[in-house]
């Protein structure tokens, strides 16, 4: 299961790579995917072409009662200059840059790690700790934000960063994931190194994570967008407006700024930004990432 | 998955009697028994403070009346869990959740394989459709909210001004208690139909091509194909499927909290803001951690379910 998804799951592009099945002339029953295709793509640009048409109106046409893709006053600018103006957005950005980057490296890091001991290494109690992991992907966050919060109002990181970062690092699914892959990977490769006395976290460093970045690539996206967009978990643990990350920000502004709709279809589009980039880079990867891990689970 | 375990045990087997390694197998392993666990201890002790611990620490919470303005540790049994059974607030929201569940679940699974059944007969530009379908799982639950709460609205909203030149009346998308989930089930569609579209693209593309060569020699056409070759290839990738939606959908919070905070009327409030406010508005924590463990109780035998179902299938 995992060999076949690792290996061949990546959904072929139009690359002019292997395309599966006979390629048959142009029938009426290929012309009518053609239809429904676009037609579901167009109902699924909608809210983005809307939010974006808004976000450049005045906010007076934004809140005329005629709806309008072109408004009568034209397009501008104004909703992005006071959204920078008023809005802490870059201040958000910032917190949620950092605070999933942080989230994504000890992720990686305590997972990839506890993953190679759970493929290569037979040790008492191995078995156990393999079940309390598997056990635990059952285990919803929302169950556990009432004991957590607790917890962090006795460690005094309410209100810090830490709060935000720490309880996110637990990704028992992708601990498995890491697991399968390290799996296949051949053991005559590390048998010269043991040969040569090489140390387990040698091995570790020199020749398994060198031979698994895909997987660490598809790991560290799949963490990285989970936490980019959690809001919960941010949400409850912090309160401090220098901390707020972009969606919990986003949050405020719709009742500070009111029935500003302009201005909030700007905040929303700025806030979307970062990840339609993001993914515009790492498109391959990013499906890759979701067809792989997600089976594992969300 | 076969093949790894079974180089597994020839490389163990060689490891363990292999010349020229001057510590005997007894030692290897003892030392294996240090490095497995030293490997294991980071994730661990995250493990251990931030998932074990909190899971009997609210367990125990839930036999409190602890709040969150002053502390009563003292234990009440399960005096939390009889409130709760009698709480009308709890059913209801648990109810929605439910409903909210069902009602999700269904086009979240048939429109994600028909967009992959659409991609998968080959058409062109197939970058175009992936990203249209796809993107908006990227965004952000607020970013969602702001898009459909402004395409909702009854009086300036795009959807309610579109039916209005078919002549529909305005439709209270977010106000009438009797559509605003459908309403939140549109929007989360809109939202993460594009995962499972991935999911089931992926299986698509994995089916050998010889069973569709086979097929068509045998005269079989497009729609046949799809009914008989692809739909049952993709049973377990669908029972996959509706079952991480399930698990995914008995979560909803996020979307509803930004849409309608719950209302109108309390008509869309799904448990986990039940318990989000009984905990930090109400300040009854004890008694916010005891529906916890109840809603943990559900998700456990969804669980259990999916375990019996793909147990059964695999057998």
């Amino acid at each position: 299961m995992a060999n076949t998804t690792l290996t061949r799951s990546i959904p072929r592009t139009g690359s002019g790579q292997v395309i599966r099945q006979p390629r048959k002339k142009l029938t009426v029953g290929k012309t009518a995917a053609v239809v429904v295709a676009a037609v579901l793509a167009v109902l699924w640009l909608v809210p983005f072409a809307w939010a974006t048409v808004t976000a450049f109106k005045s906010e007076a046409d934004a809140s005329a009662s005629k709806v309008s893709w072109f408004p009568p006053s034209g397009f501008t600018f104004d909703a992005f200059a006071s959204v920078f103006q008023a809005g802490n957005i870059p201040l958000w950005t910032w917190n949620s840059l950092y605070t999933s980057a942080a989230i994504t490296l000890i992720t990686l890091v305590i997972s990839a790690l506890v993953a190679y001991a759970l493929s290569r290494i037979e040790f008492k109690g191995k078995k156990v700790l393999m079940i309390a992991i598997i056990a635990s992907i059952i285990v919803p966050p929302p169950v556990l934000m009432i004991p957590l919060f607790y917890q962090m109002l006795a460690f005094k990181m309410i209100d810090t960063p830490w709060a935000i970062v720490l309880p996110q690092v637990i990704h028992p699914a992708m601990v498995f994931v890491l697991k399968r892959f390290f799996d296949q990977i051949p053991h005559e490769l590390e048998e010269a190194a043991v040969m040569d006395g090489a140390s387990r976290l040698r091995i570790f460093l020199q020749i398994i994570l060198p031979l698994s970045r895909p997987i660490l690539a598809a790991v560290a996206i799949f963490v990285f967008i989970g936490a980019w967009n959690n809001f919960l978990w941010p949400f409850i643990s912090t309160n401090d407006d220098g901390l707020l990350t972009l969606p919990v920000g986003l949050q405020t502004i719709k009742s500070a700024y009111g029935v500003q709709y302009a201005q909030n279809m700007a905040s929303a589009l700025l806030a979307a930004l970062p990840l339609i980039v993001v993914f515009l880079f790492f498109q391959r990867q990013i499906i890759k990432g979701i067809s792989t891990t997600g089976l594992a689970g969300t | 998955m076969s093949s790894s375990t079974a180089s597994r045990q020839t490389s163990q087997a060689r490891t363990t009697t292999a010349p020229g390694i001057k510590t005997g197998p007894s030692l290897r392993r003892s030392r294996d028994n240090v490095s497995g666990w030293a490997f294991a201890a980071p994730f661990l002790v995250f493990f251990l403070v931030f998932l074990v611990w909190p899971i009997f620490y609210g367990f125990y919470m839930s036999l409190t009346g602890k709040s969150l303005t002053g502390a009563n540790d003292a234990l009440i049994g399960f005096s939390n869990y009889s409130e709760a059974f009698a709480d009308a607030g709890m059913w209801r929201s648990l109810g929605n959740t439910l409903y909210f569940t069902v009602i999700s679940t269904v086009p979240l699974v048939l429109v994600a394989l028909v967009m992959a059944a659409l991609l998968n007969i080959g058409l062109p530009a197939q970058w175009l459709w992936r990203l249209s379908y796809f993107a908006p799982f990227l965004l952000a639950s607020t970013v969602v909210s702001l898009f459909f709460v402004w395409m909702y609205n009854p009086q300036l909203g795009l959807i309610n001004d579109f039916l209005s030149k078919f002549g529909i009346p305005k439709v209270g998308w977010l106000n009438d208690p009797n559509v605003a989930m459908w309403s939140i089930v549109i929007a989360t569609l809109w939202w993460t139909v594009g995962f499972n579209f991935l999911l089931y693209l992926a299986a698509m593309q994995n089916i050998p091509a010889q069973h569709y060569e086979a097929a068509s020699l045998d005269g079989a056409g497009a729609w046949r194909q799809f009914f008989s070759i692809t739909l049952p290839q993709l049973t377990p990738t669908t029972v996959m499927i509706v079952l991480l939606q399930i698990l995914a959908s008995l979560k909803v919070f996020d979307q509803i909290y930004q849409m309608t905070s719950g209302g109108p009327g309390g008509s869309t409030r799904p448990v986990v803001q039940y318990i989000f406010e009984t905990g930090f508005t109400g300040y009854r924590l004890g008694y916010s951690a005891a529906i916890s463990y109840i809603f943990f109780g559900l998700i456990v035998l969804v669980s259990a379910l999916q375990f019996v179902v793909t147990r059964r299938r695999s057998a």
